[in-house]
């Protein structure tokens, strides 16, 4: 993460555990899960539909504490349980990237000041900011299409501003939910490529919620999740996951 | 960046629609405080500038503009007996509606007292003062006529010599000056059938008395002409107004005068206080009441645009939170665009008075201090109205953004 431990893995959650309600309204989403994700790799996170993919994907993104278990983010304990032990926002805003399978673009911004924003809101000066966004969406291939509303863009374009939006603070983690859903297989791997191609260049660590099999070659690591636990279904060298 | 700007750039239709409409809000609240400070300006106008130290009115009356006050003309030279007293002058006012070239003419009646006063204190803009004792007459352009019309009042034609602008009575009817005695013709004229009822009627009352069957010629006494029989008043005037020698304080010829038991005599200021008091007062309360309400209105609408314009921004705002913007830059947004409502509106306020209240029949009055204090209850109610819409935003989660 930029400015968290080089060596420490992006993501450390132990024991994770999410549920809602209580008593025979109980429901546990997300049972004792453990994973740990390194810098420059791209892991899939495969499961049904309730399996707890997202849930988890949230409890790592600070937007949804878990109910136990802790969450350790580029070295530094942030959640124990649910408990926060600093200022998630500031958190999120200086080292988490988000892509979800709607864009999520802000309509009244044009592409550029959708990446621009990402950056002011952190602090970047306004002048600095815009031309960090012109050199983003000139990587994602989106650079003449800078000046137009979300509106006036394909959703394959939407998306890569999504992703230049995620990489704009230089983030240690980006966390996908779903991105390709919305996507024809053809731009849905371009995506998924386009992952790969920014966790080794810029050294982040993707985690990336899908349902698309078709992808998955271009995966470092590919989770499966099924009734709120996780395993591992396609081990990798460079990394560890455990299921408990 | 400015999310604000962007975002009204966005919803660039519903914004200035919205801003237009409290705009002439605005507008109107701008002008009922500048019709209030018109009421005032003409209802101290004529006591400013006839500016006289004393007014002595009928006894027990608050008049003459409050309400009405009849004194005898010689009233005048009692009055200017005594010490300290520098000139007492008649004083006729009184509001006539006439018709003119087939429309009603309303006006305020002032009666100058001739010779000595023939208006050269009033500020014409055209023509110049009355120069005859008798049928002439100067007239505010609000009347809408012009120099060397003429204008028939009861069984006199009368020539305008003289026009001023702006000079309108408490009832924002323009004033048109004659000399007392006219003034006093057109107030008491009478038509001639009435005249010779009134004979008739006297005749008969006279008649059926032992004095009138005794005294023939007293039958033809009260059949004849109203100022030959001495036991009836001659037309009486409005009020006596006094102009002290320097040196002399306005409340010992008060005192002094206080000790005449059928007239009441008031300073200037006290004159002053008896209109702003009475008729004014009310007008006041009145369009205060309705400043009010329109400022009410007005902070309903805005905070109602500002929360469905923040309802359709929620996502967007999830996802900033998500990104990890700071309360200050979701506040921002709102409040940048509640304020910008606000001086927007304001301004289009003023710059469509500019147009508009000359237009209006009775005289507005903007007044610097008044522009700034409604600047400043505009930008609280900015403020106001963009609470609710930071109250939503505010209740928003990150995890909005999951729900799609």
């Amino acid at each position: 993460m930029n400015a968290l431990a080089i060596h420490a893995p992006a993501i450390l959650a132990e024991s994770l555990t999410k549920t809602y309600g209580s008593g025979n309204t109980e429901v546990v989403a997300m049972r004792d899960v453990t994973l740990q994700v390194q810098r420059g790799e791209v892991v899939a996170l495969l499961g049904p539909s309730g399996a707890g993919k997202s849930t988890l994907l949230t409890a790592i993104g600070l937007i949804n504490p878990p109910t136990s278990g802790r969450v350790h983010l580029g070295g530094q304990l942030v959640l124990d349980g649910p408990h926060a032990l600093m200022d998630l926002r500031a958190f999120r805003r200086k080292h988490l990237g988000f892509i979800f399978q709607r864009a999520n673009l802000i309509p009244f911004l044009s592409a550029l000041e959708n990446v621009q924003v990402a950056m002011e809101i952190n602090d970047v000066t306004p002048r600095a900011a815009k031309h960090r966004a012109h050199e983003l969406l000139d990587y994602l291939g989106v650079g003449d299409r800078a000046r137009h509303l979300p509106e006036e863009l394909s959703g394959g374009q939407q998306q890569r501003v999504a992703v230049a939006r995620a990489l704009a603070n230089e983030p240690g983690l980006i966390l996908a939910d779903e991105p390709t859903a919305a996507l024809d297989s053809q731009r849905g791997r371009q995506v998924m490529e386009l992952f790969a191609k920014v966790a080794r260049e810029r050294h982040a660590a993707v985690l990336v919620v899908t349902h698309d099999h078709r992808a998955l070659d271009v995966f470092d690591r590919t989770l499966e999740m099924e009734d709120g636990r996780l395993r591992e279904s396609a081990p990798s060298s460079t990394s560890s996951s455990t299921q408990t | 960046m400015n999310l604000a700007v962007r975002d009204i750039r966005h919803n660039a239709g519903r914004f200035v629609l919205t801003t237009l409409g409290i705009g002439l809000l605005l507008m109107i609240v701008m002008g009922m405080g500048g019709i209030y400070r018109g009421l005032i300006h003409e209802a101290i106008l004529l006591v400013d500038r006839i500016d006289a130290d004393v007014w002595i009115v009928q006894g027990g009356t608050r008049g003459p503009f409050a309400e009405i006050s009849r004194v005898p003309v010689t009233l005048e030279d009692r009055a200017g007996a005594v010490p300290g007293v520098a000139w007492a002058r008649r004083f006729v006012s009184h509001t006539v509606q006439r018709e003119h070239q087939g429309r009603p003419l309303r006006m305020v009646v002032q009666g100058l007292a001739w010779p000595e006063d023939k208006g050269e204190w009033i500020p014409l803009t055209a023509g110049r003062p009355l120069r005859q004792a008798h049928f002439e007459m100067i007239a505010d352009r609000s009347l809408g006529l012009a120099l060397g019309d003429q204008l028939n009042l009861g069984r006199d034609r009368y020539t305008v010599v003289g026009l001023t602008r702006g000079l309108v009575g408490t009832g924002g009817d323009g004033l048109a000056f004659f000399t007392a005695t006219d003034a006093m013709a057109i107030q008491f004229e009478v038509p001639g059938d009435a005249l010779r009822l009134e004979r008739a009627a006297r005749r008969e009352r006279v008649a059926s008395q032992d004095l009138g069957q005794v005294l023939p010629l007293l039958l033809d006494r009260a059949s004849g002409l109203e100022r030959d029989i001495p036991s009836l008043s001659p037309p009486q005037i409005s009020a006596v107004l006094l102009k002290l020698r320097p040196g002399v304080e306005t409340q010992d010829i008060i005192e002094t005068l206080s000790a005449w038991p059928d007239v009441t005599a008031y300073s200037t200021d006290q004159q002053k206080q008896l209109l702003l008091g009475g008729m004014v007062d009310r007008s006041r309360r009145q369009l205060g009441m309705f400043r009010v309400l329109l400022i009410l209105i007005s902070t309903i609408i805005m905070a109602l645009i500002l929360y469905t314009l923040t309802l359709d921004k929620l996502h967007d705002i999830a996802m900033l939170k998500l990104m990890g913007a700071r309360h200050g830059v979701i506040v921002g947004l709102i409040l940048q665009q509640a304020l910008l409502m606000g001086a927007l509106g304001y301004s289009l306020a003023w710059w469509l008075g500019q147009y508009a209240f000359p237009m209006f029949p009775r005289l507005v009055i903007i007044e610097a201090r008044d522009l700034l204090i409604l600047g400043a209850i505009v930008l609280a109610i900015s403020v106001l109205a963009s609470l609710l819409g930071i109250a939503k935003a505010m209740q928003v989660e990150p995890n909005k953004i999951l729900a799609g």
